[in-house]
């Protein structure tokens, strides 16, 4: 067993890491803190996931959002998808592997990957809207989000979703409060049977190591971790059964990058210079390049239409 | 459950069946989700549905659901061909050398007595030969033509692994997978657990289930040693302790029987119940069924239970037969029943057969509900459309609906399903007006006994003879009902040399401390020492594990005597010396028994004595044949479900359990295969709580709505897609739902023939934040187990068809 | 918020926003950051603290209960958050999702609040007393004991015993509401008692 954080404390505690430790600021630039803290990292064993759901309610009921209750479409999928207060969804997926000639039932915790090379937060043309810390969290500052959907698109995983309420972006903190005050994510702590782990980076890969032994002794002998290079890795990782076919998995991307039409565009605000081209046409160069080079719903889409239309000079 | 939870860590082999752990109990199954890891335990699930349990299994094998009698019998079978047995356990600790009587017959699946007109045994030839010194004939070298051990070979010899495929529509190789991991375990070295849950009890023949389960640990020697057992997983938080308390309709607290009319005494109901050992120094616990029965009397009676009166024997009441919830709702359909007092219970849900339920209800003077939230049962009067189709002006019933705490609001102790009682804290105020049980009840026994006092009335001198001399008799308070739980010295208890060992006015330790002549009280034996002179052993919060074993001794309390793992006793040879050094758990150091728990009986009576480990048992050793301890007969055999889409491929005359109570009209409701040629089983999901948290809207989130799963080749039969409307019946009943056309349901080859399974979560109800749908139990049928009652909710026959309506 | 206005506000944001792009670019980012913390404060800080149980399965998991002064209710505490109890050996903290989310169930939509009370024949419940539903329920069960009372039977024997009212007990309850339910059910005499274990 992984040993658990203990209990919290109903004292107040002061944040560990706070605006000091941002190494990343959408739009803008930040002083890079002296040192780095220790990166963090949540890991889904996706072996060990009995699909409950704990974590679902668990995310729901820490980040005081409540989601509608929707109906059943044939799958155990509930909601259907990602949307602004569900930040976390099991994805089920039934799997006939053909070499063993078993029934697979693979259900993974889909959610932000909360990357080390965060293409939402890189697409996102509103300073401060999305926040890197030190640790890997990447977190969305909705005071600040504009609602311009380009965090979607900028996401290789399809993660932030635009609320129908405030038109801002939602997506998981990695419960950024909780961490902040030393403990674990929301829905860490409840998963029953720990296939959800929280720790440093560090910790996670040797644990993962630990669990890809144990599936290899039972046959997966492509077990393997989730850490994407093409993102720089991720501060959450999974430990696959089938680390050879992540695209099984309900289309978890095999190699996920930032687009590059947003590698430009962050070239165009940080070297270029703003004052060379107007900022409201920087905006619609980026919708333009980027729309469709990633699954965007068409809500989604329509909502950064809507936002981006009649702001043209 | 034999172990517990943090017990499961120790397996070597986790047997799943008759349950879904990962789903029902996801906290519990992280125990096997520890063994898998840690210890490289393989896990395997044998269910209808490849569940969320069976995603995390090693091995899964899918069988006909309500045939399980089949598939275990041949593990029997294979593990005695074979002789893959534990024999030097098998010998000392389970009655295979027991001789039985030559009158005991089998005969096409009858034993002998049976009475077809009775639909009962006379179970008189279930016995034992006796020698002249009074004890059991035992035949050590098990060679004995009718020693048990050689009457289990010839009975179990049919089920071989080609009976099962052809039965159960097992893939052989599947079922043979199964047996051999099984014998694996079979030597002391290593362990299995079976965890089951109501997938085994809710059967026509669902006792017999379980008892084949328990020979089989029995036979591999995984009952009483760490990571063994036969893990019942309970439901609800507190139905061990519930049951525990005696609120069934012929218990006492701690497991004492209610009197019956034939016992007009207490010396006619004590004599038939205190056992004397069948075989030479065992324990025979039950001897000391007198002490703890007047220590009841004592507590339910105070000072009016006295010598002269028998302890007050005669204030309770005593059965003419028995009461049970199906029986219940029977009689209440009959007209035969005025008022129903209905705590924290969903009968219109949870009781088989709907309409008649709706119906029996209409029939009720009144209904009390007691409960934190509204059910389905307290709106039963109120039309809900297709869901609940009734008018309301017909309705005669007046209905109370009465607030209660929710458990967050009070505190109390909880028994889990490890025997484990533990406190829970009280963390807020009572919402609005709501009150606790205890204020309620105390309320109107207090009321109700005013009235009697002042206006007299029937049964007045019984009412006014229950001890209610409460600080405060409109609020009990937990201690004292606590101490009551316990019990206490009423006068000084003293030792057979003379000495006091607990003083007047002081709270018992042990249960061995407690008198048959007033001297204490206590009305439940097994929880003395819960609340000893020490202090609340449910509050202890000391979560170390010396041994590392998932102990955790100095948590709560275990009952019975703080044991964790019962029957400990077998987990050392009959010299006292551990099994293996893997398996190390209890022994003798040559004074006394040692290791991490608490040791079955006193721990200085040394192994040559041959005190058995099962001193519940009057044989002081567990049964493999059961003489006539179940209605059903001594050994489990093939039974078909009452609704079953093939006949009895075993015993072809056999039709259902011979023994199950059926009342009328119940066989008319029956319908046949060829109308309803679909297997059907109920199940609740993991996301959802019984039918609490359809109430819940975090949950209803997360499972909306009733669906009906099935195979690709049965929707592929019918026409129906996936995510569509459809409507499922059976000879009772209908519910509509969305289709979930699924991998993970399979057809089964069935003797040749291909039956469809269908599943149907039990969740959803017309009451709640779930899409409104009619009970699932509208389909099922009240035919149920002849031992325990419980109806048969997990095998029975449906039609499906697609409705009109949207394709999601 | 009026949403077309916070909309527009978004877009002044944009603006704003780009222009601090450049700033940052500039260098002048700290002065953005230093009124900018978007960590959420810790919401159990100043909450009451305590150990409870899971009410649904018998696993039985451990389990925080933070509470609060109620909203709702001026004086009284309510229960703000819920989450798993890491000393507890059973459960180490973890939760399914029914007790993950067991908040709802206190607060659920249904609920009940007050004594409520349906006629013979009624279509709706109404809101009663306390003492007038105890006094109610306590004179129709006396009514019918007194009617049915069996003291003894056909052969003579004293049987004690009222058939005609059943009672349903819960399973949920704690032991000692479950004590004192058998006290007061088998004091009156009633047989026809059952609890969820059967089923």
């Amino acid at each position: 067993m992984f040993t658990p954080v203990a209990n919290p404390t109903t004292k107040p505690v002061p944040a560990k890491f706070g605006e000091q430790d941002l190494i990343r600021r959408s739009a803008s630039k930040v002083t890079p803190p002296a040192k780095r803290q220790t990166e963090v990292a949540k890991l889904i064993d996706v072996s060990k996931c009995i699909g409950c759901k704990a974590c679902q309610v668990a995310c729901l009921e820490w980040n005081n959002l409540t989601e509608d209750v929707g109906v059943n479409v044939g799958v155990y999928d509930n909601p259907h998808d990602l949307t602004e207060n569900t930040w976390t969804l099991m994805r089920y997926t039934e799997y006939e592997n053909a070499e063993s000639g078993n029934l697979e039932w693979l259900i993974r915790k889909d959610g932000c990957m909360h990357c080390e090379d965060p293409g939402c937060l890189k697409a996102c043309p509103a300073p401060g809207a999305i926040v890197q810390y030190s640790n890997g969290i990447v977190d969305f500052v909705h005071d600040k989000c504009i609602g311009c959907g380009y965090c979607v698109k900028g996401c290789p995983f399809n993660i932030p979703r635009i609320s129908k309420a405030d038109s801002k972006a939602y997506k998981c903190t990695l419960c950024v409060d909780r961490v902040a005050v030393g403990q674990g994510p929301a829905c860490q702590k409840a998963c029953p049977t720990q296939a959800i782990v929280f720790g440093t980076k560090d910790e996670m890969k040797q644990w993962a190591d630990h669990r890809i032994k144990d599936l290899k002794s039972r046959g997966f002998k492509n077990a393997g971790l989730y850490d994407p290079p093409g993102v720089g890795g991720t501060h959450v990782m999974y430990v696959l059964q089938h680390a050879d076919k992540p695209q099984i998995y309900a289309s978890l991307p095999n190699n996920p990058t930032i687009s590059p039409i947003v590698e430009i565009w962050k070239g165009v605000t940080k070297y270029a210079g703003l004052a060379a081209i107007g900022a409201f046409a920087a905006i619609g160069f980026i919708h333009h390049a980027v729309a469709g080079a990633n699954r965007v719903s068409e809500e989604d889409e329509k909502n950064a239409e809507r936002l981006t239309e009649g702001r043209q000079p | 459950m034999t172990n517990s939870w943090t017990d499961i860590k120790n397996a070597d082999l986790v047997w799943i069946m008759g349950g879904n752990a990962a789903e029902a109990h996801p906290c519990g199954f992280k125990w096997v989700t520890e063994a898998k890891a840690e210890r490289g335990a393989k896990l395997m699930v044998v269910d209808p549905r490849f569940n969320r349990s069976a995603a995390m299994a090693d091995h899964y094998a899918p069988i006909r659901s309500g045939s399980d009698i089949a598939f275990l019998s041949g593990v029997i079978n294979y593990l005695l061909t074979n002789d893959k047995i534990h024999k030097e356990y098998v010998r000392h600790y389970t009655n295979a050398a027991f001789i039985v009587k030559d009158e005991f017959e089998f005969n096409e699946g009858l034993f002998s007595g049976y009475d077809e007109s009775k639909r009962s045994y006379d179970r008189s030839t279930w016995e034992y030969k006796f020698g002249p010194d009074g004890f059991a004939v035992r035949d050590m070298t098990l060679q004995d033509p009718r020693c048990i051990f050689q009457l289990m070979k010839k009975h179990f010899a049919q089920y071989t692994p080609e009976l099962v495929e052809r039965v159960c529509g097992t893939p052989k190789d599947k079922f043979l997978k199964v047996a051999e991991w099984v014998s694996t375990t079979a030597n002391g070295e290593r362990a299995m657990t079976i965890m089951y849950a109501l997938g085994w009890t809710q059967h026509s023949h669902g006792a017999q289930n379980i008892r084949s389960a328990a020979m089989i640990q029995l036979l591999c020697g995984n009952i009483g040693i760490p990571g063994g057992g036969v893990n019942a997983l309970r439901g609800h938080s507190n139905v061990q302790g519930i049951t525990d308390v005696g609120t069934l309709t012929a218990a006492i607290p701690g497991y004492l029987a209610l009197p019956t009319e034939q016992e007009p005494t207490l010396e006619s109901h004590l004599s038939k119940r205190a056992f004397k050992p069948l075989t030479p120094n065992q324990t025979s616990y039950w001897q000391n069924y007198r002490k703890f029965y007047v220590s009841f009397l004592k507590t339910q009676f105070g000072a009016n239970a006295t010598k002269d009166n028998e302890f007050g024997y005669n204030y309770l009441p005593k059965l003419d037969g028995i009461y049970d919830c199906i029986k219940m709702f029977d009689l209440m359909h009959q007209g035969k029943t005025n008022g129903l007092l209905c705590q924290g219970f969903n009968p219109l849900m949870a009781i088989p057969n709907s309409n008649k339920t709706r119906e029996a209800l209409s029939k009720l003077k009144f209904l009390v509900s007691m409960d934190p939230i509204e059910t389905d049962t307290v709106r039963f009067w109120e039309n809900h459309g297709e869901f609940n189709n009734v008018d309301p002006a017909k309705i005669k019933t007046e209905v109370f609906m009465l607030p209660v705490t929710s458990w967050a609001e009070e505190e109390g102790s909880v028994t889990n399903s490890s025997r484990c009682i533990q406190w829970r804290w009280k963390a807020a105020d009572p919402y609005f007006e709501s009150k606790t049980d205890i204020e309620i009840l105390s309320d109107l026994f207090v009321r109700m006994r005013k009235m009697y006092e002042k206006d007299g009335g029937k049964g007045k001198e019984a009412l006014l003879a229950v001890d209610w001399s409460y600080k405060n008799p409109l609020e009990p308070s937990i201690e004292e009902l606590l101490t009551e739980l316990n019990g206490k010295a009423l006068s000084d208890v003293k030792d057979a040399e003379g000495k006091v060992i607990r003083a007047a006015g002081q709270r018992l330790a042990s249960f061995g401390e407690m008198r048959d002549d007033g001297s204490t009280d206590g009305c439940m034996w097994i929880y003395t020492g819960v609340y000893g002179p020490a202090g609340n052993f449910a509050m202890r919060r000391d979560n170390s594990d010396p041994s590392g074993l998932g102990v955790y001794g100095n948590w709560g309390f275990s009952w019975p005597a703080n044991r964790r793992i019962q029957y400990n006793r077998a987990s050392a040879d009959p010299d006292g010396k551990p099994w293996s050094e893997a398996k190390k758990y209890m022994y003798w150091n040559g004074e006394r028994w040692t290791g991490p728990d608490v040791p079955d009986y006193v721990p200085t009576i040394p192994p040559d004595r041959a005190v058995g480990p099962f001193i519940m048992n009057a044989e002081g050793v567990s049964r493999l044949w059961v003489r006539g301890l179940m209605a059903d007969g001594p050994f489990p055999v093939h039974m078909e479900p009452f609704e079953s889409p093939v006949g009895n491929l075993v015993f072809p005359k056999l039709k259902g359990n011979p023994v199950a109570r059926v009342f009328k009209n119940d066989m008319e409701a029956l319908g046949n295969s060829k109308d309803f040629p679909i297997v059907a089983t109920t199940y609740r999901l993991t996301e959802h709580f019984h039918f609490w948290t359809k109430n819940v809207h975090a949950n209803a989130v997360m499972q909306p709505e009733f669906f009906v799963e099935m195979s690709e080749q049965l929707a592929k039969e019918k026409g129906i897609k996936n995510g569509q409307r459809v409507r499922v019946w059976s000879k009772r009943g209908e519910a509509k739902g969305k289709a979930v056309v699924t991998k993970r349901m399979t057809p089964f080859k069935v003797d040749g023939k291909t039956v469809h399974q269908v599943g149907l979560p039990l969740n959803f109800g017309f009451i709640g934040e779930t899409k409104k749908a009619s009970p699932i139990n509208g389909l099922t049928s009240a035919i149920g187990d002849s031992n325990s009652q419980t109806p048969e909710f997990k095998a029975f026959l449906v039609n499906v068809e697609p409705i009109a309506g949207p394709v999601a | 918020m009026n949403m077309e206005l916070s909309r527009r506000s978004f877009m002044l944001g944009a603006g704003a926003g780009l222009a601090g792009t450049s700033l940052g670019a500039l260098g002048f980012g700290e002065i953005e950051a230093a009124h900018a913390l978007s960590i959420r404060p810790f919401k159990l800080a100043q909450t009451k603290e305590v150990r409870s149980q899971c009410p649904y399965c018998a696993v039985c998991c451990g389990m925080l209960i933070f509470s609060a002064e109620s909203k709702e209710e001026k004086g009284k505490m309510e229960v703000t958050h819920i989450e798993g109890d890491v000393d507890h050996p059973v459960n180490r903290g973890t939760l399914c999702p029914k007790g993950a989310g067991a908040i709802d169930y206190i607060k659920s939509k249904v609920r009940v609040k007050y004594p409520m009370y349906r006629k013979p024949g009624g279509t709706s419940f109404e809101r009663v007393s306390w003492d007038f539903a105890m006094e109610r329920i306590a004179k129709l069960l006396k009514e019918d004991r007194d009617a049915n009372w069996v003291e003894k039977n056909r052969d003579g024997v004293t049987v004690n015993r009222w058939l005609t009212t059943a009672f349903l007990a819960g399973s949920s309850v704690a032991n000692e509401g479950g004590w004192a339910t058998f006290k007061v059910s088998r004091g009156l005499g009633l047989l026809q008692i059952e609890n969820q274990a059967r089923i």
